[in-house]
């Protein structure tokens, strides 16, 4: 394509969209879906055919418009009102207002915490754009970025501009983006590969599956720009099966950028070729730490191995590959179309841009949300997520999954970035934010979070594949208050062993949510061995066992 | 071997050795009579880094690396026997004799068994994490071979020399986790398996007693391994 398609195709685009002056959008992603929205936007192309107003009103299908508890959601021309709780019954009356004024029993309020505390860069075309359009991304200024890219920068300008964003990786490790990318470029290998990381597993975390549902085609073009900067001619998107949403609208793009050459060889008339391959994942968990991921692709078991050397150096058959994650993906077009000082001028010191995060538990508004880093988690939990269901009063936050830790209130007017959630004994994780409150109980979510571990170690070496069911049962003990002070000590001795042992991320940040949870609620351990109460109301307490004596 | 191969000088435990660019830690200190326990490891298979055992401390690394997969630098100071090293290769060594029933008295292996030299050498007199007693069973359908589970350490040493050295990849695993089993095809009998070649090389790289040599008395079942770097060695010559 060249650039004059390029805006002859976002030109008329735009035109048909201006031809009709309103609009209805509904959310077609995941969360509205399983609230039957795809009925909903059924009935309400049945019923604008119906008033007459198909010549003047478009109903289309969206992504992921936030706030996913309160589904279905609709917008109506562009975000002026936005409805939640959308049911057919309301059809009629929503198009038959549709050029007047909301319907007020609907409407979200539009200057609602939720939104004004929320800043979008990485989820810019979440909501706005059809998924499943190609043309809708373009008259978006879809794939411009990618474009001049290939035009007008040299791969090292790309990674300069990378570097100055600081954006680092947002699948929970943090490593610098930039860095990551000038490690594959230097890597000698007679084919690189670009791999994006969308084996989403932590309980609680659905970022990578919004952003894949509501804008796929940002992602594959962050992925070219990212294959451009490195050197790449291959692709993969390692995604899990259990998304069956996201693949499809993933497939459909691929399809659709292929066809229109901005994938496949020569993209928009220049010497670079990208192509990209889906893989799915067959649902494990460790298959998300990258040298598993590897192995997976590659058609192996899903195992790590030890690092060094790193994937960048000796990655997918032995060649230079970089791993990023979805997330990290989406990113890249925005920083090369706005710069590189307007995303580094975002967030805190370390720390740079938004960061999206998947808020839910006993939270009022759950759903997809985008916050600038550095914003305090009281913001967070009582601004856009309204507070504690139900009066009750809060516990703790949890973030970063089975590998992160329980934040508790006095932690609250921290700033979330790498570094602060890391001093507060937890994780940024790929962005899982789950709510407790007072009826939590914290053993128990530990014992959760290691039955997680345990069931998803891949047994490769000794510390996590033992480590993780012996832990395990000593909190299962503890839950049923048959356990004694001596086993709590193991606990906090087997959490050291696993974390300076175990071969890979799983098992050494398996001991995360134990160690917290020991370090913020320790009278809740000593509450159930000593007292043999559950405070929370949670577990089951049983009587000792019969000893033979 | 080429003239091209750079030689890197490194310290490990304080003592200065020269080592092959592409060597590991763990191949440099053997040839130096330096020992680092290892279960998984076997002199001619590829490197596992699974039994944790061999991991050492370099100096300006805070994690702890696997000697068997770390390869040497120039400069590169090791440490292979701290006392934090010394406490956590313990607890490794008490994971695994949690894990599964390994009780000496009544193996077959007993007083040939790495796992059982590897207690001995490390001081790991008593195990202080409670045991698991899984329930395992044994396969003694092969007319001369026997796997017990009950014994078995995953150092996948068998399914290694099964498809590397002998290329038949009888020899595979099952699930995840603590539920991760060593199978025989297609998680068959080992009796009715295809492709064993009855070579009996697993039995002989097994450190434990989980494969064995049916009809042998205990005091018979020294395992030989010589053979295993030998046949690695005339491989790569052939390529």
């Amino acid at each position: 394509m060249t650039p004059e398609e390029f805006k002859k195709i976002g030109d008329a685009h735009r035109k048909k969209r201006k031809d009709f002056p309103n609009n209805i959008n509904v959310c077609t992603a995941a969360g509205c879906v399983s609230l039957h929205s795809e009925k909903v936007k059924e009935a309400l192309e049945g019923e604008v055919k119906k008033q007459e107003k198909h010549k003047t009103c478009r109903v289309s299908g969206t992504g992921c418009l936030g706030p996913c508890a309160s589904g279905p959601l609709v917008s109506i021309n562009d975000g002026q009102a936005l409805y939640a709780g959308v049911t057919t019954d309301d059809v009629p009356e929503i198009v038959n207002n549709i050029d007047k004024n909301p319907v007020k029993r609907l409407v979200v309020p539009p200057d609602t915490p939720f939104f004004a505390h929320q800043k979008r860069v990485a989820l810019e075309h979440c909501g706005k754009t059809d998924p499943e359009s190609l043309n809708d991304y373009l008259a978006m200024d879809g794939y411009q970025a990618l474009y001049d890219t290939l035009t007008t920068m040299s791969p090292l300008e790309v990674i300069e501009v990378m570097v100055n964003s600081g954006l680092r990786g947002r699948g929970g490790g943090g490593y610098p983006a930039g860095l990551k990318w000038s490690t594959v470029e230097k890597a000698v290998g007679e084919k690189k590969y670009v791999v994006c990381n969308a084996d989403e597993g932590d309980p609680g975390a659905f970022m990578d599956r919004s952003m894949l549902e509501s804008d796929p085609h940002s992602v594959l073009e962050g992925m070219a720009v990212a294959a451009y900067a490195v050197g790449a001619s291959q692709g993969y998107v390692y995604i899990r099966g259990e998304y069956p949403l996201a693949i499809k609208r993933l497939r459909n793009a691929i399809r659709q950028a292929e066809k229109s050459n901005l994938l496949g060889k020569h993209i928009c008339e220049t010497p670079f070729s990208f192509d990209v391959d889906i893989r799915l994942g067959a649902g494990a968990f460790v298959c998300g730490e990258e040298t598993a991921l590897i192995a997976s692709i590659e058609g192996h078991r899903g195992i790590p191995r030890p690092r060094p050397p790193y994937p960048a150096e000796y990655g997918l058959w032995g060649c230079p590959t970089l791993i990023n994650n979805v997330e990290t993906f989406a990113n890249v077009t925005p920083i090369i179309r706005n710069g590189a000082d307007f995303f580094a001028g975002i967030g805190t010191e370390k720390s740079k841009g938004t960061k999206v995060f998947a808020l839910a538990g006993s939270i009022k508004n759950t759903g997809l949300i985008e916050v600038p880093m550095g914003i305090s988690l009281r913001e967070i939990v009582y601004d856009i997520g309204g507070g504690i269901i139900e009066g009750r009063k809060f516990k703790a936050v949890q973030t970063g999954g089975p590998s992160g830790g329980c934040i508790p209130e006095e932690y609250l007017d921290m700033p979330v970035d790498y570094e602060s959630l890391a001093k507060a004994g937890s994780i940024m994780g790929s962005g899982g934010m789950i709510v407790m409150d007072e009826t939590s109980c914290m053993v128990d979510v530990a014992k959760y979070f290691m039955d997680f571990c345990r069931t998803e170690s891949c047994g490769k070496c000794v510390p996590c594949r033992v480590g993780t069911a012996q832990m395990h049962n000593i909190l299962t003990n503890i839950s049923r208050g048959q356990a004694s002070m001596h086993e709590l000590q193991l606990l906090e001795e087997l959490c050291d062993v696993l974390k300076h042992t175990s071969l890979c991320g799983l098992g050494q940040t398996a001991a995360n949510p134990v160690l917290s949870t020991i370090r913020f609620f320790r009278d809740e351990y000593i509450a159930h061995i000593t007292h043999k109460t559950c405070p929370a109301g949670v577990c089951t307490i049983e009587p000792e066992k019969e000893t033979v004596s | 071997m080429s003239a091209s191969v750079k030689i890197k000088t490194l310290t490990i435990d304080d003592r200065h050795v020269g080592a092959r660019e592409n060597q590991t830690i763990l191949e440099v200190a053997r040839e130096n009579g330096i020992e680092i326990p290892s279960l998984c490891y076997i002199d001619g298979l590829s490197a596992h880094g699974g039994c944790r055992l061999c991991l050492v401390e370099v100096t300006g690394i805070p994690q702890l690396l696997p000697a068997c997969m770390t390869v040497v630098e120039e400069r590169m100071e090791v440490s292979t026997q701290s006392e934090r090293l010394r406490k956590l290769r313990k607890n490794i060594l008490e994971l695994y004799f949690s894990e599964r029933n390994h009780v000496c008295s009544v193996c077959v292996s007993n007083g040939n068994c790495e796992l059982q030299d590897m207690a001995g050498e490390t001081g790991m007199d008593h195990v202080h994490f409670p045991y698991l007693y899984p329930d395992l069973g044994v396969d003694i359908t092969h007319e001369r071979f026997a796997m017990d589970d009950n014994r078995c350490i995953m150092c996948t040493r068998c399914v290694r020399v099964c498809d590397e050295i002998e290329g038949a990849h009888t020899l595979d695993i099952k699930d995840r986790g603590i539920e991760t089993r060593i199978i025989t095809d297609l998680d068959q009998n080992w009796g009715d398996s295809e492709t064993c070649t009855l070579c009996g090389k697993c039995v002989h790289v097994c450190p434990t007693g989980a494969l064995f040599e049916k009809g042998k008395s205990v005091g018979e079942m020294s395992k030989r391994r010589q053979f295993l770097p030998y046949l690695a060695l005339m491989r790569e010559e052939k390529r």
